[in-house]
């Protein structure tokens, strides 16, 4: 199930891309987050409870949509534009 | 000779660019965001198709206006999109770009930083699905994106109203405003807000046009909590009537805004106590002279008054700059933009009366309330603190680490501040100020440096 769902714009060239493993697909001029959050329901988990985290604030500031990418980098997922063949990675989080 | 800098490409930041391009100088305008135009009139990606219209509805002149002048400037100045400035200080500033960092001499600097939404935490805000309003407004006008199915709008704020309506508009379905600013509020702040009858009108109309279309408006209505398994469910909200129970799949909620104060923190601003943003602001002349020499203050980083006056602060902070390195301005037109100021500093006020923020927030939060998102730091944590006898924010911070996690308090520290002041029975405004710390947001491993 997806978390957000997309209201306009849909007429963009498909991207693929593989979300921890298995091929997804976006759009061209899709955030990582958006990417990911229309054909899922979370993008890590959190450093303490594990619990899932969708981000917050999509602006930058909250620090809460980082994924892994295929090449070891860590990004804010709503802050970086999505590219074909992308290897998006996402954390479990961790448990106390 | 060092050149002139302004950080942030907001409505401040662009007219602040234009009006020093004006008078002949070259500044370097450094940008976090890809494009310019700030969060207010951000701009969709490239291959996107949607009208200003649409975007943007009532404000769609200005931020075409604002976008042509931007665009007009591009070649009269050093523009540096995607680039943080993580750390500032005396005649530097730290910048990061693709993995690069960067340091940038200058003589003056203009910071014109911006907000971000005002969090009040409910139980339940970190699950999936819930979102601040302005994130919730960032996922359609950036990404054409509704943040769930069935939506439900809550908080209080000019963009509570505007956010549920440009969903609806959108074709999303938007099960309710739950704004907990009481009516009797919003009587009482009208002869504030008929200084600006325009903006005051459009507020009106969001909400007339919502009821209109069969959206449940409640007013003195807060949310209790959010629920789910690993996504939002349903809610609870609460009014003088009691509880009611919603099922939805997605939440946005804020307290209006507040100010990104960081970079002048570091600048070695002073700052007072605004009882009107309820927030610690560093200090600025009427023309936007900060208390440092060469850093001058503009739009909402320096203080909540919204876009208009973000654009007119800008031009001032600019003119102020040009007078100071000895350029001929004209007196009039300072004059004229410092008037402007004034009077939208009066709808201020009303608006702050209108949407008051719930100040018995703090007494009603419990002590699993998870305050800090990134720490996961609960109100009992913070309380249990006050507990042993600390009350100032920064001592509090080392003891139970609310406000140390990534976003360096950003989403909480205006929750805790309410929190600690409620619990040692202080006014908010004499806790202390949360110090800001470079860098100012994370920065990668394995950073490049330009030679």
């Amino acid at each position: 199930m997806a978390l957000l769902t997309r209201l306009a714009e849909g007429d963009r060239p498909a991207l693929d891309f593989t979300l921890d493993g298995k091929p997804a697909i976006g759009l061209l001029g899709d955030t990582l987050l958006t990417a990911v959050l229309t054909c899922s329901e979370h993008l890590r988990g959190s450093d303490f409870s594990a619990e899932p985290r969708a981000g917050f604030c999509l602006m930058g500031a909250c620090q809460d949509c980082w994924v892994r990418l295929g090449d070891g980098r860590r990004v804010r997922a709503c802050s970086t534009l999505l590219e074909a063949g992308q290897q998006v990675i996402r954390e479990p989080g961790r448990q106390l | 000779m060092k050149p002139v800098a302004i950080i942030g490409a907001g409505p401040a930041g662009i007219r602040a660019a234009q009006t020093l391009v004006a008078h002949g100088v070259y500044p370097i305008l450094l940008d976090e965001a890809a494009r310019g135009g700030g969060q207010i009139y951000r701009q969709q990606p490239a291959n996107f198709k949607r009208s200003p219209a649409k975007l943007y509805g009532f404000e769609a002149h200005k931020a075409s206006a604002l976008h042509q002048t931007f665009d007009a400037l591009r070649e009269q100045l050093d523009y540096r999109p995607d680039t943080l400035v993580w750390n500032a200080e005396a005649g530097l500033l730290d910048t990061l770009h693709e993995g690069r960092v960067a340091r940038v001499e200058y003589a003056s600097v203009i910071v014109a930083t911006g907000a971000t939404d005002r969090i009040l935490p409910a139980p339940g805000w970190t699950l999936p699905g819930v979102y601040s309003l302005g994130a919730a407004q960032i996922a359609l006008k950036f990404q054409g994106c509704a943040i769930g199915e069935r939506v439900v709008f809550a908080g209080s704020g000019p963009l509570l109203y505007l956010v549920a309506y440009q969903y609806a508009r959108a074709g999303a379905k938007v099960l309710a405003v739950l704004d907990s600013s009481p009516l009797s509020a919003q009587a009482r702040a009208l002869p504030g807000l008929l200084a600006q009858p325009a903006t005051l009108a459009k507020g009106l109309y969001y909400r007339a046009w919502l009821t209109s279309h069969g959206i449940a408006v409640h007013q003195g209505a807060s949310l209790s909590r959010i629920d789910g398994e690993r996504r939002v469910q349903s809610l609870k909200w609460r009014n003088a009537k009691g509880e009611q129970a919603l099922d939805c799949d997605a939440v946005a909620f804020a307290h209006g805004l507040r100010s990104e104060t960081q970079l002048a923190d570091l600048l070695g601003c002073e700052f007072s106590w605004s009882h009107l943003n309820r927030a610690w602001l560093p200090q600025r002349d009427p023309a936007g002279r900060s208390s440092v020499p060469g850093v001058y203050l503009a739009g909402d980083g320096a203080g909540i008054m919204g876009a208009d006056a973000a654009e007119i602060a800008g031009e001032r902070a600019a003119l102020a700059l040009l007078e100071d390195l000895g350029y001929l301005v004209d007196p009039q037109r300072c004059a004229q933009l410092e008037q402007s100021l004034e009077r939208i500093g009066r709808f201020r006020q009303g608006l702050e009366r209108a949407f008051v923020l719930p100040t018995d927030w703090a007494a009603h939060a419990a002590d699993d309330l998870m305050i800090c998102r990134c720490e996961e730091v609960s109100a009992g944590e913070i309380r249990q603190v006050v507990g042993e006898g600390h009350w100032e924010i920064n001592r509090v911070k080392a003891h139970c680490r609310v406000g140390m996690g990534r976003c360096q308090g950003r989403m909480c520290g205006a929750a805790a501040a309410e929190i600690i002041a409620s619990e040692s029975g202080r006014p908010v405004g004499e806790i202390g100020r949360m110090r800001a710390q470079a860098p100012v947001k994370p920065l990668p491993f394995g950073l490049e440096i330009e030679p």
